[in-house]
């Protein structure tokens, strides 16, 4: 990615701004960014997620409902949510469930889950039918990285769900 | 099931035991499932009846589980508080789930070690469950697949939290979705020393994992070891998510490998002398504390993989991170230490051990005799 304010050398700051809660992101060389004031830091810092979600201001909002209220098995607001970066229990997410999408992909890159498909104790039709197509997808990747172990482990899960 | 620290079996420290691919770099290998229970509030909002109630699953399903058989469940909140620091000294349970405070954590929070497989599970952490495996050495896949068939058979005696879209729920959305955070606990001193370490540091972060110190998330990097781990848990298959680890893993180990062949090329003296030095306050200091001492280490380390120390194994220099820390010092002297104290203590232990399993020969002493005095 080049640099947004000269065009020459390669982006290596990218700076997010929020100015009147309208987010902006610029890209900027080491060059222009030191002309800014800006230096690249030496090394990678972790932010702590409630800073992050502090910095989203009301821009979330935006894209789901105007408010989520509150969750009706817990009782945590999205506002509760914003602070501490932990939900209240399994039913937030369904709650919250638009709001958290636009956090969710700005975080993973993506909102679906693409691994273990989870089988419950006492599995619907539909259940085991989600599952057979996860383990099946499971099977082909190790059949092509030939880990042929691992395949016979998958192949029997299939059987053992397989209707007779 | 048993409730004492003293009846488990290895005390949880069988991945200090040098095996695994490179042990000499990578420490050890984790892989971690959050999983959480439905109908129960998650950890930071759970009430003590949501807690209990966890608990109570994981204490009648655990005995019938196969991968669990014979396997303890330590309630961590009528253990004993130096009890409870040697497990994080282990690194068995986390800095949250002990809370910070020393004081015993709230009812509910507990930990089952399996006595068959280098498993574990966390109770009523920030998730019900916190799954996990810790092997000695680089093994992602093992260390994986391992914690998979746990998984595979808790999930199907007790009902997880799912969503067909986000996957498996937690407390924190940056666990959501595979709730596998896969980490390896490596030793870098030539990139440190070279300066190349930013540069490695950086790119971690661009190819989508991230790097934290000795203790997990929040703590300082000491004695030149990271702990390497990937960064997003969605949308991303398990095996994706460790393989990739894996390969950048390796990597690092390759560019590690690289600096302490520049190291030994362009600076031999100096680093030969680092690695001695350190080696002779291990062996002599009178007090250390465990910074000093782990930083010592870290050149000691070097030194034996690089043949430069050849009599030190890796085993006894794992042995000797894990054992002078404040809690195991303490539970060696059968009393609270000062710091002053655990200093001696520490320094103590460390001289006692290295003159039974370390004792070096410095390669130059060819058995020549020291010529006589010229005065």
């Amino acid at each position: 990615m080049l640099c947004d304010n000269c065009s020459q050398a390669d982006a290596v700051v990218h700076l997010t701004q929020i100015v009147n809660n309208q987010m902006s992101v610029c890209h900027l060389c080491e060059k222009c960014a030191a002309a800014k004031g800006l230096e690249a830091s030496e090394a990678p810092t972790n932010f702590p997620l409630t800073d992050f979600l502090a910095q989203m201001g009301g821009e979330e909002t935006a894209e789901g409902s105007a408010d989520p209220g509150r969750c009706g098995f817990c009782g945590l607001t999205f506002s509760d949510f914003r602070d501490t970066g932990r939900l209240g229990c399994p039913h937030c997410w369904a709650t919250f469930e638009g709001h958290l999408r636009g956090l969710l992909r700005r975080i993973h890159g993506g909102t679906s889950h693409v691994g273990k498909v989870y089988l419950p104790p006492d599995p619907t039709a539909s259940e085991r039918e989600k599952r057979l197509e996860g383990l099946r997808r499971r099977l082909q990747r190790a059949v092509d990285q030939e880990d042929f172990e691992r395949a016979a482990e998958l192949r029997d899960q299939i059987r053992a769900l397989e209707p007779r | 099931m048993m409730d004492d620290l003293a009846t488990v079996p290895d005390f949880g420290l069988g991945w200090l035991d040098a095996s695994g691919d490179h042990p000499d770099i990578v420490l050890s290998t984790r892989v971690r499932l959050a999983r959480n229970l439905q109908g129960h509030a998650f950890g930071p909002r759970a009430r003590v009846n949501d807690r209990e109630a966890v608990l109570g699953r994981v204490r009648s399903i655990a005995p019938r589980m196969d991968i669990l058989r014979g396997s303890s469940l330590i309630d961590l909140t009528d253990l004993g508080a130096r009890s409870r620091r040697l497990l994080l000294e282990r690194r068995i349970v986390s800095r949250d789930l002990l809370g910070d405070n020393g004081k015993a954590p709230p009812r509910g929070t507990a930990v089952v070690l399996s006595s068959r497989a280098p498993l574990s599970i966390m109770v009523n952490e920030e998730d019900h469950l916190r799954l996990q495996s810790l092997v000695s050495g680089l093994r992602l896949q093992e260390a994986w697949r391992l914690v998979d068939r746990l998984d595979e058979e808790l999930g199907g005696s007790v009902p997880y939290a799912y969503h067909h879209e986000f996957g498996f729920l937690t407390s924190c959305p940056t666990n959501v979705g595979t709730g596998l955070r896969a980490s390896v606990l490596v030793h870098l001193p030539a990139l440190v020393l070279t300066k190349e370490i930013t540069k490695v540091l950086h790119g971690l972060g661009q190819v989508g994992l991230t790097f934290r110190g000795l203790y997990g998330e929040g703590s300082e990097v000491v004695g030149n070891f990271f702990q390497v781990s990937n960064q997003t848990t969605l949308g991303k298959s398990e095996e994706d998510l460790v393989d990739h680890l894996d390969k950048i893993v390796r990597q690092v180990i390759q560019y590690e490998t690289q600096a302490r062949q520049v190291l030994l090329r362009d600076a031999r003296g100096v680093t030969e002398d680092k690695i001695w030095r350190a080696y002779g306050l291990l062996r002599f200091a009178r007090s250390l504390s465990f910074e000093e001492l782990m930083n010592l280490l870290s050149g000691v380390r070097l030194g034996a993989s690089l043949k430069l120390l050849p009599e030190l194994r890796v085993y006894t220099l794992n042995k000797l991170m894990i054992f002078t820390q404040p809690a195991h010092l303490e539970q060696a002297a059968g009393r609270d230490l000062p710091p002053a104290e655990g200093d001696a203590h520490r320094a103590a232990y460390v001289r006692r051990v290295l003159a039974t399993e370390g004792d070096v020969t410095p390669d130059d002493w060819s058995g020549r005799p020291i010529p006589d005095d010229p005065s």
